[in-house]
């Protein structure tokens, strides 16, 4: 072969190869994502079928129950507006505790509680996961705006 | 008084910063030698005073002077001493500092060995490492100034983050941030070579040492940090691929593909452009790197406490850097044609394909991490990308390299006779198959394809890095011995072995089982006995803890026995998990105490790691590698007498 062609061959090779690699990760990319979903919307049924997804929101005081001696456990999260039934079965991580933002990865069982597979607390307790400040904020506001348009509507005759 | 003198330090620093940075350049440019001499002294006092500031910020610390916010917030009296000292770069803004005493070293240590440069040339680069320095003694000095006061005193600290309060960590981060800001002397050298027109070979020679060195404590600072999450974040796993990880990755991942074509341009005088472009990019990741983690941009289990409008000065000072020395490139690259060639079986032809596949790595890595940002832009959906993705696309490009590295090793430069070539290389490589082969089936019990390639490709290095040491042992009286950077190579590829064959082994047999158990249970996981024998209270210098006593048999026998801990630190009342670990060469047994579970039961993680020690020796035999290769003699040599000794030395390696 020629210089020119050797040099028109190696590109071409290296142009599939990069073709089937970038194709290879993208749709690795596509299955490994996971979606923050609210948990406002979990409750009206929003939540994506057969894959992973997060949630977010703070533990619910008093909600969490588990056997005695038993690994498995259940709590309530929040946004402040809907609630969210979690299970999971392992080792929670230090900072879990009522009261605290937590994130949790996992898909909705049959029973509509979300089965997690993993739960997050950050190193800091004071740090609260963006996403989960963003939702608490949000539907903190909502709910008070329903509250007080309840409230007016009772102050009618 | 004393943090006063610290930012007076730092503001007459800056000073000195400008003068460094603005008047060597402008020397250089008009050929004035006065203006020129200015960087060496300058540069001497800028350290001097960086230094100064530094020891008040110390100083604060071990006083324990709660009126300065900083110390406040992140010591406390009962505080141990290593604690106080290595708080003062447990947080955003001292660590800043850091930076900046780091970044001050390493521009002393090059106005110190680069006597042999031609004047203008080393004026520009320490310009250059001064301009760098006001961009962060501004940031400091405008939006994270440590030495803020607190106004009244606090009666006591708020304690120093229980996860830093550990001998690794109070290591890591300076180590980390050599060889982050170390790619300042590699960039400083290329924007130096780049404004001064002259771009021969020689620029890639003064770099290359620098950059090793660099490279090497970036080595070492990511395998501590590695190592730190192994035991302290509690649950054993040794990379998460979050955001800060990937931080320092990305620029090591660059930073390896430098090193690799600095040596083709030294050598051979090819891949000039490419190689400046590394130089540049090494540098920008760092940046960027520091850019994601003190803005607070992406979410990481490592963010602490960030602040939007710091991300904004980093991203600016970030678009100058990166914008200005792309410019510049642009401007130079045109130029930069080279006549050499190469066969295509050549060592030029393995580089290329090094620096292609580690450039991709280190893209799919920065993709990963930006992405959630990217979708929301675009969509307005959260999303996160978990570490299987970054596995399966990380191992994509690394495996095919991995392969290529043994036989790149062993190729000569310009052109190799394959035949030969293969001769050499078929007795490592039926060896790596046997073992990658055996291992498993024998040790472990069972394989899987991707597994048994891995391996393979594990003892492929190792066995292809002992060709030449063997050879270099058995050669005749009189030839040539190996050169020290031939044998730091060799020895730094034999660590890529070791952590490859690691990597496979505890990725592919770790046993992890959380297990509900009651003081006087036994279990048994991966052939081990675990035996919860008591649970106990203990006090700490600042903490409180309930210790668990596990005793470990195997077949009856005594192995070890473990004492796991749940700390409470008394000031954040923050729980805290120290996992007991029992070490060996080939396993870590791994105990971790979760949370009670009524009826006396206490969720317990036990896990078997075999290998993992491997992943950290591998990465340490990496940067020994390093240290003997910088320490080449023909980096040492006077200009004189490197004339008479170059072109044997030169040939050599």
């Amino acid at each position: 072969m020629k210089p020119r062609q050797q040099r028109m061959l190696a590109v071409g090779l290296a142009a599939v190869g990069l073709l089937i690699a970038t194709v290879l990760t993208m749709q690795a990319f596509e299955k490994n994502m996971m979606f923050y979903v609210e948990i406002s919307e979990v409750a009206k049924g929003n939540a994506p079928e057969d894959r992973n997804f997060r949630v977010g929101g703070l533990v619910v005081e008093e909600s969490v129950v588990r056997e005695p001696g038993d690994l498995q456990v259940q709590f309530t999260l929040t946004d402040m507006e809907a609630e969210l039934d979690v299970l999971f079965s392992g080792v929670l991580p230090d900072l879990f505790r009522e009261g605290q933002g937590i994130i949790a990865h996992g898909r909705m069982g049959d029973n509509g509680k979300f089965v997690a597979d993993k739960v997050l607390a950050k190193h800091d307790e004071n740090y609260m996961p963006p996403e989960v400040a963003e939702s608490l904020a949000k539907h903190a506001a909502a709910k008070a705006a329903a509250q007080a348009e309840a409230a007016a509507e009772a102050v009618k005759p | 008084m004393i943090p006063e003198l610290g930012h007076f330090a730092l503001i007459l620093a800056l000073s000195l910063a400008i003068c460094q940075g603005v008047m060597p350049l402008i020397g250089a440019q008009r050929g004035d030698d006065s203006l020129m001499a200015l960087a060496r002294p300058a540069a001497l006092g800028q350290f001097v005073f960086v230094a100064f500031s530094f020891g008040c910020l110390t100083w604060s610390f071990l006083q324990s002077d709660f009126s300065v916010l900083y110390v406040a917030n992140h010591s406390q009296l009962e505080l141990p001493t290593i604690y106080k000292i290595s708080a003062v770069w447990g947080a955003h803004e001292g660590s800043l500092l850091l930076w900046i005493l780091i970044l001050a070293v390493w521009t002393v240590a090059v106005s110190r060995y680069s006597a042999e440069l031609p004047l203008s040339m080393r004026a520009r680069v320490i310009g250059v490492l001064g301009l760098l320095s006001c961009g962060f003694l501004l940031f400091t000095l405008l939006t994270s100034n440590p030495f803020e006061r607190l106004i009244p005193a606090a009666q006591d600290g708020a304690d120093l983050n229980p996860l830093l309060q550990d001998p690794g960590l109070a290591i890591h981060p300076p180590l980390l941030y050599i060889g982050y800001v170390g790619f300042s002397v590699a960039f400083a050298f290329a924007v130096a070579a780049m404004l001064s027109g002259n771009l021969d070979q020689t620029w890639a020679r003064w770099t290359r040492p620098w950059t090793t060195w660099a490279w090497l404590f970036l080595t070492v600072g990511i395998a501590l940090g590695s190592w730190w999450a192994y035991y302290e974040l509690g649950w054993g796993g040794w990379w998460f691929w979050d955001p800060v990880e990937n931080a320092s990755f990305m620029p090591w991942l660059a930073g390896t593909a430098l090193i690799h074509s600095l040596a083709v341009t030294e050598k051979r005088g090819l891949f000039k452009s490419w190689t400046l472009l590394l130089a540049i990019s090494a540098f920008s990741l760092s940046l960027l790197g520091t850019f994601l983690v003190r803005s607070g941009i992406l979410v990481s289990v490592h963010a602490f406490a960030t602040d939007p409008s710091r991300g904004l000065f980093i991203l600016i000072f970030l678009g100058i850097v990166i914008g200005g020395a792309l410019t510049l490139y642009a401007m130079r690259a045109p130029s930069l044609d080279s006549a050499a060639g190469f066969r295509p079986l050549s060592r030029e032809t393995f580089l290329l394909l090094n620096n292609v596949l580690l450039v991709i790595a280190a893209t799919l890595v920065l993709f990963g991490t930006l992405s959630p940002l990217l979708v929301e832009f675009a969509s307005g959906e959260k999303i996160s990308v978990g570490p299987p993705w970054f596995e399966i696309a990380f191992v994509i490009p690394m495996l095919p390299l991995i392969f290529l590295v043994g036989l790149g090793m062993h190729t000569a430069w310009r052109t190799q006779d394959p035949r030969r070539l293969f001769a050499m290389v078929r007795t490592p490589a039926i060896i790596a198959v046997v073992l990658g082969v055996l291992v498993p089936t024998f040790f472990y019990g069972r394989f899987s394809l991707m597994t048994v390639v891995s391996l393979i490709a594990g003892f492929w290095i190792v066995a292809v890095s002992l060709l030449q040491p063997l050879r270099n042992l058995r050669r005749e009286e009189g030839a040539a011995r190996m050169t020290r950077s031939a044998l730091g190579m060799t020895v730094a590829h034999l660590g890529l072995g070791l952590f490859v064959i690691g990597v496979t082994i505890v990725s592919t047999f770790t046993v992890e089982e959380d297990i509900s158990m009651v003081p006087g249970q036994k279990v048994a996981v991966a052939g081990y006995d675990f035996e919860l024998k008591s649970l106990d209270r203990v006090e700490g210098p600042n903490y409180n803890a309930l210790e668990g006593l596990v005793e470990i048999r195997r077949n009856g026998e005594f192995v070890s026995e473990l004492r796991p801990q749940k700390r409470t630190y008394r000031v954040q009342q923050s729980p805290m998990t120290e996992a007991g670990i029992d070490v060996g060469w080939n396993r870590d047994l791994f105990v971790a105490l979760g949370d009670p579970l009524g009826n006396a039961a206490w969720s317990v993680r036990i896990q078997y790691k075999p290998m993992i020690r491997f992943i950290w020796l591998g990465a340490f035999v990496m940067a020994l590698g390093g240290i003997v290769a910088a320490s080449d003699r023909r980096y040492r040599l006077t200009a004189a007498a490197r004339d008479k000794q170059g072109v044997v030395a030169g040939e050599a390696a």
